[in-house]
């Protein structure tokens, strides 16, 4: 057994049982780790498959922001977990059923009869020298610069969203609204009075 | 020598237990989130290793935009589920029939 064979069987194993433990676990939070744990795995597959920027990018974005993201709003939102925890079972023979018939159905399609070495050959490993990012970059900023920047379009609506969707008024909190303050006039706030001048009470009358 | 096809089984196998989570964890929203997050990623495995095999880097750069769209779908459906159980206070699929659908 080659080193990448080894490498490939381990996180593939990995990535599996975590993926299990995603939708097994009766804990979000288990559930949560156990996504970073298949996102991990993944991104090893892809450093084997010499996609290394998207690995990196999958650990950055995943493991760092999403999950953070997941981890956030599962500890932050007080889940009654007993009212969400005893459906499972009786869908669980179903859902293998299901499973094991889409698994037996895509190895068919995709299985070594088609998709096997001698269909397509193991290419050539680059040179050491030779950088995805650059190559990727490459592409991104010329062929398809167009749809790159729809894609930061989508970041920015999706920022909108989230924060337009979450953010509320509480009624108990007081605001400064800006326009009101610059309408204010001078005779709003301020009362010019004329009054006769009083004699001053000195330490000498006393 | 891995061929391809370990790739593209590894990625079936992914894509058939997140809908086995789709299944078994139909009550909690946040368990079902997760579950499209596995799915999309058992497609990405698929484009990078087409990528890899042919050739090509634009199985590459879909990639890049599919993880910028999940990246999307994940904050906002999360931003929906906050706003769900604020009020709601519940985030049991089996509850939210407010609509009578």
């Amino acid at each position: 057994m080659s080193f990448p064979e080894i490498v490939f069987y381990a996180f593939s194993t990995i990535m599996v049982l975590s993926a299990i433990g995603v939708i097994a676990a009766r804990n979000p939070v288990h559930s949560a780790l156990f996504l970073v744990l298949t996102f991990f795995a993944t991104s090893a597959i892809w450093i084997l498959l010499e996609a290394e920027f998207l690995a990196i990018a999958l650990v950055l974005v995943y493991v760092g922001a999403v999950m953070v993201l997941f981890l956030f709003v599962v500890m932050m939102l007080d889940i009654n977990l007993a009212s969400l925890r005893d459906a499972g079972n009786r869908y669980l023979p179903f859902g293998i059923a299901i499973a094991l018939l889409l698994i037996a159905q895509l190895v068919m399609v995709v299985g070594p009869d088609h998709f096997g070495l001698q269909n397509f050959a193991e290419p050539a490993r680059h040179a050491a020298d030779y950088s995805n990012t650059r190559e990727l970059g490459g592409v991104l900023y010329t062929d398809y610069v167009y749809a790159f920047e729809i894609a930061a379009v989508i970041l920015l609506v999706a920022i909108v969203a989230a924060i337009s969707l979450t953010m509320r008024k509480r009624p108990e909190t007081r605001y400064q609204t800006p326009g009101k303050q610059i309408q204010v006039k001078k005779a709003d706030r301020l009362r010019v009075i004329k009054m006769a001048a009083e004699p001053a009470e000195t330490k000498e009358k006393e | 020598m891995i061929p391809l096809s370990s790739y593209l089984i590894l990625a079936a196998i992914m894509f058939a237990l997140s809908v086995v989570g789709i299944f078994i964890n139909r009550k909690n929203v946040i368990i079902l989130l997760m579950c499209i997050e596995l799915m999309l990623l058992a497609v990405n495995i698929n484009f990078i290793a087409f990528s890899y095999f042919l050739g090509d880097t634009a199985g590459q750069v879909f990639v890049f935009f599919i993880l910028t769209v999940a990246a999307a779908e994940a904050a906002i459906g999360l931003a929906i589920l906050v706003v769900l159980f604020r009020n709601r206070h519940t985030i049991n699929v089996k509850e939210l029939d407010s609509l009578k659908g």
